[in-house]
C-alpha cells in the first residue's frame, strides 16, 4: 500500500500545470503551422482577419499592406524554406499602450471567444500563436507599432512570449513617429509607384492603425493554399477593403501560379476597380466605399445550447447575479420571454422564485430536455451581416475576369439554434478555362477557406446542384465543368468548423439545403443568361447563312431578269439585317447590348467587352464581304474589340449601366 | 429534210415559251425582293400525300398542293439560292441553244460561295432535285429546260426509228441494241417502219441479252427494251409513245420480288416523284407476265432458285399490295400473298436452272400464247 503511495506521490511531483502556450507550441499543427508554407500563409491569414474586424469595429474602411520580405535572399536554390519578415499594416483604430500584451502576448485572450457575435476570428489564438511560431522558429520576437491615438506618436513594442506562463515579456518598448512605416514605402520600384499614387500606405489613410511583424521560418511559394490565393479570396469577399500585398522578391521553385485574374499591367491602376499589378505589387482596390452593416451580439438560443455548456451557465449566473432560475432563463438566451421562462421553471418543477444556485445539475438536464422540444421562435438574425448581392457582385468583378456574373443572398436562417446566412455568386465565361472543373472559392464570415474543400458542406452542395439544368456540363457526381468560379459565403454567429483548423464548413442539413438554394438561384440567372447568349449566336449564325447567299441570288436574278444586282443585293441585306436583329445586340457600334433589352435580372453583371471577345473566339468563319462595293459584314465584333484593346482597364458597362451612372446592378 | 425545219421551229417556239417563264419567275421574286418582302419559291410538293391516284385514269397525278421556299428560313435558305442558280443556267443553256446533261448543269452551277469555303452545289443528288423543283415550278419538262440524262436502257425489234434525222434499223443492232436516249419527245425521234406486234420488256441488260441472242424478237416479231432496273425516263416515254402512237402492247418480265412490282407499277401508273408527268410517261395497260410466284411450282423450278425474303422486302410487299390501284386488284392480291406465303423471291435469271433458254423458247412463249399476264 504505503508503495503505491509513494509511486503516487512521486507521480504528483511530476504533475502539474500546463500552459496553454505551451501546449500549442508542442501541437501547433492545430493552428495552422503545420509546415513552413502554411506557417507563413497562417500568420498573413490570421493578421488580416484581425485588421479587418478591428477596421469594422472601429466603422473604418481597411486599408491594409501585407509586406514580406525575404530575409535570407543569398539563400541556396535547394533550402526548403527561408527565415521571412511578415508585416501588416491596417488603419484599424490602434491598440492602447496596456492592451498590446495582453493581445499579442497571450494565446486564448481576446474579445470574441465569449460572445455570439458574427466576426472572423471565432477563438482568439491567431496572432499571438503566430508570434510564438516566429519566437520558436527565429528566436525574434514580435513587432509592434500601434497608433491609437490620430495626434500622438505611436508604440513601438517588442514582445517575446513566454510559453510557460502565457504572458508576453516586453523587450523594447518606445514611442516613435514613423506611422504607417515609412520604409516600406522604399521597398522597390513597385512600392515607389503605388506609394506615388497615393494608394500604398498614405499616411493621410492612417491616422491610427497598427502594424504587426513576425519574423519566422516560412515558405513563399504561390499557387493553391498560398499567400496570393488567400488575399486574392480575401479582396472577393471584402469588397470594401483596399489590399496591397509585396511579395519577397524571391519565390521559391516549381511555382504553379493560376490566378482567378489575369492581372492587367498597367501603371494607371488607380481608376479601375480590379486587381492590378505594378513591379511585383498586387493592388486589390476598393470596389465599394461602404462598410458592412454593424452587427449586434445576440445571447444563445435555447436550441444552440449544450447541456455542458448550460450546467456552466448557470452555475456561473448563480455566482455573479445570484438570481433565480426565472431570470437567468430571460436574461441569458433570447427569444425566452416571461411566460416561456415561468414555463420552463414549470415543467422542471421549480418556482420562479427558486434560486439559480439551488438548482442541481438533474434539473438543468431535465431543463435542457426541454429546450430541445419546446416550440420558441428561432433567434434574431439582425446578428448577421452578409455580404450582399451588390458587393458580391463588386467582389467577384475585380477578382475574376469573366463575362458574366450572378450573385445571391438568401434570408437567414437557423441551424441549432444559430442564425445563418448563405450567399453564392458565380463568375462564367471570360479568361476562365472552358474545359476544367468549376473552381469552388468558399468563405467563412469573409475568411476565405483554402483547404479540405471536399469536406465542406459548400463543396457538397455544389456537386448536388444539377448544374445540367443550366446549360453546363457536369460529371456524375462531381463538379460542373465550365468556365466558371462558384462563390459560397456563410455568414454566421458561429460557423459549424469540421475542426480546429477552420477549413471546412461542417455538413448541417439547413445549411446545405440554403447553399443548394442560393447556387440554385445564381444557376438559373446563368442559365437564362446563357439561353440569351446561345439565341444571340443563333441568330448571328443565321445571318451569316443569310448574307453568304443574297450575293449568289442578286447575281442569278441580274443574269434572268437584267435587274440591278446591288438594288437586289442591298434590298435583301435589308430584310436579313432585320429578320435576324438579335443578333446585333452585341454588334451595334459600341459592341454593347443594346439597351432595350437588357438582362431583365436582379443581381447579375453581363461584362460586353468580354462577351464579344467570346464572339470572335466561337465563331471560326472570317467576316465575309459578299462583294467589293457591299458593306463589310456586321457579324465582325471589331469595333468592340478595338474598343476593348485601346483601354484595357475599362471593363465595358453592364447591362444597366446608363440607367444608374453606376457599374452595377442594384 | 422537211421534218428537220419544222422541228427547228417547234424548238424554238417551245424555247421561247420556256424562257418566258424562267424571267417570269425571276421578275417575281426580284420585285418581291425589291419592294421589300419576303422571297419565297412556292414549289409544287411532290410527295405522296400531294399524289392523286386518278382511277379512270389509271395514273397518278400530282396535286395541287404546293410548299413554300423562303430565302430567310435556315431550313430553305440554300434551295432557295440553288434554284436561282439552276434558273439562270437553264435560261444560258437555252440561250446558247446547247443541251447540257444533268452532271453538266451541276457543275455549270457549282462553284463557290464569294467569300466562304462553301460550294453552292456539293453533289450532283443536291443538284438533280432542284431541276425537278424547276421543271414542276415552271411547268416545263426536262428537255424543255435543255437538260438530258445519261442514255439508260436498250432496245431491239422490228422498227424502225428517225433520231435526229438519222434512219435507225432496229433490226440491225447487234449485241449491243440501240441505246435509249433521255430525250425521245416526238421532234427528236420519230417512229418508222414497225412490223412489231407487241414490246417485251424486261428489268436488266443481262435478261435482254439473252433475248436478244436467242433472236426472240425476231421469231416474235415484236420489240425487245430494257430500263436497266428501274427504267429512267427516256425508256419510259417511248415505251409509253410505242404503246400510244403504235398501239403495241407493253409485256414486261420483271423479277419476283417487291422491286419487280415496283417497277411494273412505275411503268404502268407512274411514279411519285415523277407524277407531275405521268400523262407521258404512264402506261395503264402495260402487263405483268412473270415471273409469278406460282411459276416455282408451277415451273418444276429447283430450290437453288429461291432467295428469302427480307424483313425489308415484306413491309415493301405488303406497302405495295396496298397502292390503291393493287388494292382492289384480285390477280395482283394472290400474286403478293403468295410471294409472302413462299416467303422467297426469284429472278429472272434463275430460270437459266431449267435450260439456258428456257425463259425464252419455253417460259415467255408459252404464258404469251395462254395470254397469262396481269394488267
Amino acid at each position: 500500500m504505503s508503495q503505491s503511495e509513494n509511486a503516487a506521490e512521486a507521480m504528483a511531483r511530476k504533475q502539474r500545470d500546463i500552459s496553454v502556450s505551451e501546449f500549442f507550441a508542442k501541437n501547433r499543427h492545430l493552428l495552422g503551422f503545420d509546415n513552413p508554407r502554411k506557417a507563413l500563409l497562417t500568420t498573413v491569414k490570421e493578421a488580416v482577419d484581425n485588421s479587418l474586424d478591428a477596421c469594422e469595429e472601429a466603422k473604418i474602411l481597411p486599408d491594409i499592406a501585407v509586406v514580406i520580405e525575404d530575409l535570407q535572399p543569398d539563400r541556396p536554390a535547394t533550402a526548403k524554406s527561408s527565415r521571412y519578415r511578415v508585416t501588416i499594416v491596417d488603419n484599424g483604430p490602434g491598440i492602447v499602450r496596456k492592451q498590446v500584451e495582453n493581445i499579442f502576448g497571450r494565446l486564448l485572450y481576446g474579445s470574441k471567444f465569449h460572445r455570439l457575435k458574427m466576426s472572423r476570428g471565432q477563438q482568439g489564438i491567431g496572432i499571438s500563436a503566430a508570434g510564438m511560431y516566429g519566437l520558436i522558429t527565429t528566436g525574434r520576437p514580435m513587432a509592434i507599432v500601434t497608433k491609437p491615438k490620430a495626434n500622438a506618436s505611436a508604440h513601438h513594442i517588442e514582445l517575446a512570449m513566454n510559453t510557460k506562463t502565457n504572458r508576453a515579456e516586453v523587450t523594447e518598448d518606445k514611442e516613435t513617429k514613423d506611422f504607417p512605416p515609412d520604409r516600406f514605402r522604399q521597398l522597390g520600384p513597385g512600392t515607389r509607384a503605388l506609394a506615388e499614387q497615393g494608394v500604398f500606405l498614405p499616411a493621410a489613410a492612417f491616422p491610427t492603425g497598427t502594424a504587426v511583424s513576425v519574423e519566422l521560418e516560412g515558405r513563399y511559394q504561390k499557387g493553391k493554399g498560398s499567400v496570393d490565393e488567400f488575399l486574392e479570396l480575401t479582396a472577393i469577399a471584402n469588397p470594401h477593403a483596399r489590399i496591397v500585398f509585396v511579395p519577397p522578391t524571391r519565390v521559391s521553385a516549381d511555382d504553379d501560379d493560376t490566378p482567378l485574374a489575369t492581372r492587367s499591367q498597367a501603371a494607371s491602376a488607380t481608376t479601375a476597380t480590379v486587381t492590378t499589378e505594378t513591379n511585383g505589387v498586387t493592388l486589390f482596390p476598393r470596389a465599394v466605399e461602404e462598410l458592412p452593416p454593424e452587427t449586434k451580439e445576440i445571447q444563445p438560443h435555447p436550441k444552440g445550447v449544450e447541456l455542458g455548456t448550460l450546467l456552466q451557465m448557470v452555475r456561473e449566473y448563480a455566482d455573479t447575479e445570484k438570481g433565480s432560475l426565472y431570470n437567468f432563463l430571460q436574461e441569458r438566451f433570447c427569444r425566452v420571454s416571461p411566460q416561456t421562462a415561468a414555463a420552463f421553471c414549470d415543467k422542471v418543477g421549480v418556482t420562479s422564485r427558486t434560486w439559480a444556485s439551488s438548482v442541481e445539475p438533474p434539473t438543468v438536464e431535465k431543463l435542457f430536455k426541454e429546450f430541445e422540444t419546446a416550440k420558441l421562435a428561432p433567434p434574431p438574425t439582425d446578428c448577421l451581416a452578409p455580404i450582399g448581392v451588390r458587393q458580391l457582385l463588386a467582389g467577384m468583378l475585380k477578382g475574376v475576369r469573366a463575362e458574366f456574373y450572378a450573385a445571391s443572398s438568401r434570408e437567414a436562417d437557423v441551424y441549432r439554434g444559430r442564425p445563418f446566412t448563405i450567399e453564392a455568386a458565380i463568375a462564367f465565361g471570360g479568361d476562365l478555362a472552358a474545359d476544367e472543373s468549376a473552381r469552388v472559392i468558399r468563405f467563412a464570415n469573409r475568411v476565405p477557406l483554402l483547404f479540405q474543400q471536399g469536406a465542406c458542406s459548400s463543396f457538397k452542395a455544389v456537386v448536388e446542384t444539377s448544374w445540367k439544368n443550366y446549360g453546363l456540363a457536369q460529371p456524375r457526381g462531381g463538379l460542373p465543368v465550365g468556365p466558371l468560379v462558384i462563390m459560397i459565403h456563410m455568414a454566421s454567429v458561429w460557423v459549424p468548423f469540421t475542426s480546429e483548423s477552420k477549413e471546412a464548413i461542417a455538413d448541417y442539413d439547413e445549411i446545405r439545403k440554403e447553399m443548394k438554394l442560393a447556387l440554385m438561384e445564381c444557376g438559373r440567372k446563368l442559365g437564362t443568361y446563357l439561353k440569351k447568349r446561345q439565341r444571340m449566336k443563333r441568330e448571328g449564325e443565321r445571318r451569316d447563312v443569310f448574307e453568304r447567299y443574297i450575293g449568289e441570288i442578286a447575281k442569278a436574278l441580274n443574269a434572268i431578269t437584267g435587274e440591278d444586282a446591288k438594288r437586289i443585293f442591298d434590298a435583301l441585306l435589308k430584310q436579313a439585317k432585320s429578320k435576324t436583329a438579335v443578333a446585333d445586340q452585341v454588334l451595334d457600334e459600341d459592341g454593347k447590348v443594346v439597351k432595350d433589352e437588357p438582362i431583365d435580372e436582379e443581381g447579375v453583371i453581363v461584362v460586353t467587352e468580354a462577351m464579344a471577345r467570346g464572339a470572335t473566339e466561337e465563331s471560326d468563319s472570317a467576316p465575309i464581304d459578299m462583294d467589293a462595293e457591299a458593306e463589310p459584314s456586321p457579324s465582325s465584333s471589331a469595333p468592340a474589340a478595338s474598343k476593348a484593346a485601346k483601354s484595357p482597364q475599362k471593363r465595358g458597362a453592364r447591362s444597366r449601366s446608363d440607367d444608374t451612372g453606376g457599374l452595377f446592378v442594384d | 429534210m422537211a421534218i428537220n425545219t419544222n422541228t427547228t421551229k417547234r424548238s424554238r417556239e417551245r424555247d421561247q415559251a420556256t424562257q418566258k417563264k424562267i424571267h417570269a419567275l425571276a421578275e417575281q421574286i426580284a420585285r418581291k425582293i425589291l419592294a421589300g418582302r419576303d422571297p419565297v419559291l412556292e414549289i409544287p410538293t411532290r410527295t405522296r400525300s400531294n399524289t392523286n391516284w386518278n382511277k379512270k385514269r389509271g395514273i397518278l397525278e400530282m396535286g395541287d398542293a404546293t410548299s413554300e421556299r423562303p430565302l430567310f428560313d435556315l431550313k430553305t435558305a440554300k434551295q432557295f439560292m440553288q434554284t436561282m442558280l439552276h434558273a439562270s443556267t437553264i435560261k444560258e443553256l437555252i440561250e446558247a441553244e446547247k443541251t447540257s446533261s444533268l452532271r453538266g448543269v451541276f457543275y455549270k452551277a457549282k462553284h463557290t460561295v464569294a467569300g466562304t469555303k462553301e460550294n453552292t452545289f456539293d453533289t450532283q443528288d443536291e443538284s438533280d432535285p432542284i431541276l425537278e423543283d424547276l421543271e414542276v415550278s415552271l411547268g416545263a419538262l426536262r428537255e424543255e429546260l435543255h437538260v438530258f440524262a445519261e442514255n439508260r436502257g436498250a432496245m431491239v425489234g422490228n422498227i424502225t426509228l428517225i433520231d435526229k434525222g438519222d434512219q435507225i434499223d432496229c433490226r440491225r443492232m447487234g449485241s449491243g441494241g440501240y441505246a435509249l436516249p433521255s430525250i425521245v419527245e416526238p421532234d427528236v425521234i420519230q417512229f418508222g417502219k414497225c412490223e412489231a406486234k407487241f414490246v417485251l420488256h424486261v428489268e436488266k441488260g443481262t435478261v435482254w441479252n439473252r433475248f436478244n441472242e436467242d433472236r426472240f424478237w425476231e421469231k416474235h416479231n415484236c420489240i425487245l427494251t430494257h430500263g436497266a432496273g428501274q427504267p429512267p425516263r427516256g425508256c419510259r416515254r417511248l415505251l409509253q409513245r410505242l404503246n400510244k402512237e403504235l398501239g403495241l402492247p407493253i409485256i414486261c418480265v420483271l423479277d419476283a420480288d417487291p422491286w419487280g412490282h415496283y417497277i411494273y407499277s412505275v411503268i404502268k401508273q407512274g411514279s411519285i416523284s415523277l407524277a407531275f408527268e405521268s400523262t407521258r410517261l404512264a402506261i395503264p395497260d402495260a402487263k405483268f407476265l412473270g415471273i409469278r410466284a406460282k411459276d416455282y411450282k408451277e415451273c418444276d423450278l429447283g430450290d437453288a432458285v429461291k432467295i428469302d425474303l427480307t424483313e425489308n422486302d415484306i413491309k415493301r410487299a405488303k406497302e405495295i399490295a396496298a397502292y390503291p390501284w393493287f388494292e382492289g386488284h384480285k390477280g395482283w392480291q394472290k400474286e403478293i400473298d403468295l410471294l409472302l406465303k413462299n416467303g422467297f423471291k426469284m429472278e429472272v435469271e434463275s430460270l437459266i436452272t431449267k435450260d439456258i433458254s428456257y425463259v425464252t423458247e419455253q417460259y415467255v412463249p408459252q404464258r404469251l400464247k395462254a395470254k397469262d399476264w396481269l394488267d
